[in-house]
C-alpha cells in the first residue's frame, strides 16, 4: 500500500510537470526563448542520476562492511538505473543544445562531466560482467565503484576551474541549482518535477532489485 | 605495516625488472616508436597545441601499458606467499612507488624523444618539470589501483584501458592545462593553484588505495 502511494505520487508529479511545463507562461529570454521549458525535463534527469549514483555508492560501502550480497545487488541495480537517467539527460540535453547553441555537442564542462560519469558506470558494468564468481565480483566491483565515485566527485569539483566558464545559463560552477534567473512560476513546476523524477527513479531501482533477486532465485532452482 | 616491508618489496620488483629486462625495454621502445610515428604523421611540423596534447596522450598510453602488468606478472601462488608475509598496505605502497619510478623513466624518455624529433616548446621549465613529476606520481597512483582491480578479473588487458581512462581524466586535464601554460612565458606563481590540485589528487589516490586495496587482496 505504502509502495503504491509513492508510485502515485511520483506519477502525478511527473504528469503535472509535463503538462504544467508545457502550459505555464515562461519569461522570454534571449537565446533560449521557449526552449527554456526543457529545464523541467532535462535538468531533473541529472538530479535523479546523481542521487541514484549516490545510493549506489552507499551500498558499495555497505557491501564492503558486511560482505552481504544483497548490498551488491542494490549497488549494481542503482548504477544501472542511474545510467538510464544519464542517457536520458544526455539526449534531452543534446536536443536542447541543437536548438539553442546550434550543435548537438558543444565544448562545455557540464557535458564532459556527464560523459565521464556515463563512461565510468559503463566501465563498472563491463568489469562486473567479466567476473563470474559472485562474491569476488561483488567485492572487486564495489572497490572500483567507491574509487571511481570519489574521483568523479573530485572531477566535477575541478572541472569548472579548468575551463573558461560554462555556457550553461545561470552557472557559476555548481551544476543544476543556483539558477538565479529562475522566476517563481517556473519554480512551481521545476521543484515538483525534480521530486517526481527522483521518486520514480527510486521506484525503478526497487523494481530492478526485486527482478534481480527473482532472477537469482530462478538460477538457484534450475542449477 | 613497516616501512622496511615496503622497501624490500620495491627492491624485489626492481630486481625482477632487471632480470627480465624485456618488459622495461618493451615499454621504452613503445614510447620511442609512438613518438616516431607521430613525428612522421605530422611530417615534423607541429604547433604548441598538438605538441602538448600529443605529449600527454602518449604519456597516458605508455603509462597504462606499463602499469598493466603490475599484478599479473607474478603467479597466484606467489601472491599468496606475500599475503602471509606482509600487510596489504605495504604491497600497494610498494607497487605505487615502483610504478612511480617506472613512470618517471617513461616521462623523461618521452620528453627526450619529443625534443629530439619535434623540438622543445617549453619556456617555463620549472613548471613543466613540476607537471611531469606530479603527473607521473598521479598516473602511478591511479593506474596501480586500476591494475589491481583489472588483474583480479579475467581479461586484464582489455579492461585496463576501459577502467582507467575515465578515472585519469581529472588528472590528465589539469596536467594538460598546467603544461600548456609552461609553453607560454607565464609566471610560475600563476599556477600554484593548479599544482596544488594535482598534489591533492595524488594524495587522495594514495589514501584511497591504502583504504581499498586490502579488500581486493583477500580471496
Amino acid at each position: 500500500m505504502k509502495e503504491n502511494l509513492w508510485k502515485w505520487l511520483g506519477g502525478i508529479l511527473i504528469l503535472y510537470s509535463i503538462f504544467a511545463g508545457l502550459l505555464i507562461k515562461v519569461p522570454d529570454l534571449p537565446v533560449i526563448h521557449e526552449s527554456i521549458r526543457n529545464l523541467f525535463y532535462h535538468v531533473c534527469m541529472w538530479f535523479a542520476m546523481i542521487i541514484i549514483m549516490g545510493i549506489s555508492f552507499i551500498n558499495s560501502l555497505r557491501f564492503l562492511r558486511t560482505f552481504e550480497l544483497r548490498y551488491d545487488i542494490l549497488a549494481a541495480e542503482a548504477a544501472r538505473t542511474g545510467l538510464l537517467f544519464g542517457f536520458l539527460g544526455i539526449f534531452t540535453g543534446m536536443i536542447w543544445a541543437k536548438f539553442t547553441w546550434g550543435e548537438f555537442w558543444v565544448k562545455d564542462p557540464q557535458l564532459n562531466g556527464a560523459a565521464v560519469t556515463i563512461l565510468i558506470y559503463l566501465a563498472y558494468l563491463v568489469l562486473r560482467s567479466s567476473i563470474d564468481e559472485e562474491q569476488k565480483r561483488a567485492r572487486i566491483s564495489a572497490v572500483y565503484a567507491i574509487f571511481a565515485f570519489v574521483l568523479l566527485i573530485v572531477f566535477i569539483g575541478i572541472l569548472p576551474r579548468l575551463s573558461e566558464g560554462s555556457i550553461h545559463p545561470g552557472k557559476g560552477g555548481s551544476p543544476g541549482l543556483g539558477v538565479n534567473g529562475l522566476d517563481s512560476t517556473m519554480r512551481l513546476v521545476f521543484y515538483p518535477a525534480i521530486a517526481g523524477w527522483v521518486i520514480t527513479g527510486i521506484i525503478i531501482w526497487k523494481i530492478r532489485v526485486r527482478l534481480a533477486h527473482l532472477k537469482s532465485r530462478i538460477e538457484e532452482l534450475n542449477g | 605495516m613497516h616501512w622496511d616491508e615496503v622497501m624490500s618489496l620495491v627492491r624485489k620488483d626492481l630486481k625482477l625488472e632487471f632480470r627480465q629486462r624485456w618488459a622495461l625495454n618493451g615499454i621504452l621502445l613503445y614510447v620511442f616508436s609512438t613518438v616516431f610515428v607521430t613525428y612522421l604523421a605530422f611530417s615534423g611540423k607541429m604547433d604548441t597545441g598538438p605538441w602538448n596534447a600529443l605529449f600527454w596522450i602518449i604519456m597516458l598510453f605508455a603509462s597504462v601499458n606499463a602499469a598493466t602488468k603490475s599484478f599479473v606478472q607474478e603467479s597466484n601462488a606467489r601472491q599468496l606467499f606475500y599475503y602471509f608475509l606482509v600487510s596489504p598496505q605495504a604491497v600497494i605502497l610498494a607497487k605505487i612507488i615502483y610504478n612511480l619510478l617506472l613512470m618517471l623513466v617513461i616521462a623523461l624518455l618521452c620528453y627526450g624523444v619529443f625534443v629530439l624529433f619535434m623540438g622543445s616548446w617549453v619556456v617555463n621549465h620549472a613548471l613543466f618539470i613540476a607537471a611531469l613529476l606530479l603527473g607521473s606520481s598521479g598516473f602511478a597512483g591511479i593506474l596501480t589501483m586500476v591494475a589491481a582491480i583489472a588483474g583480479r578479473s579475467g581479461n586484464n588487458f582489455a579492461l585496463m584501458a576501459v577502467l582507467s581512462f575515465p578515472l585519469v581524466l581529472p588528472l590528465l586535464l589539469t596536467l594538460i592545462k598546467v603544461s600548456a601554460a609552461s609553453l607560454t612565458p607565464a609566471p610560475f606563481s600563476d599556477h600554484i593553484g593548479n599544482l596544488l590540485v594535482l598534489l591533492l589528487l595524488n594524495l587522495l589516490v594514495v589514501v584511497l588505495g591504502w583504504i581499498l586495496f586490502p579488500y581486493l587482496w583477500r580471496d
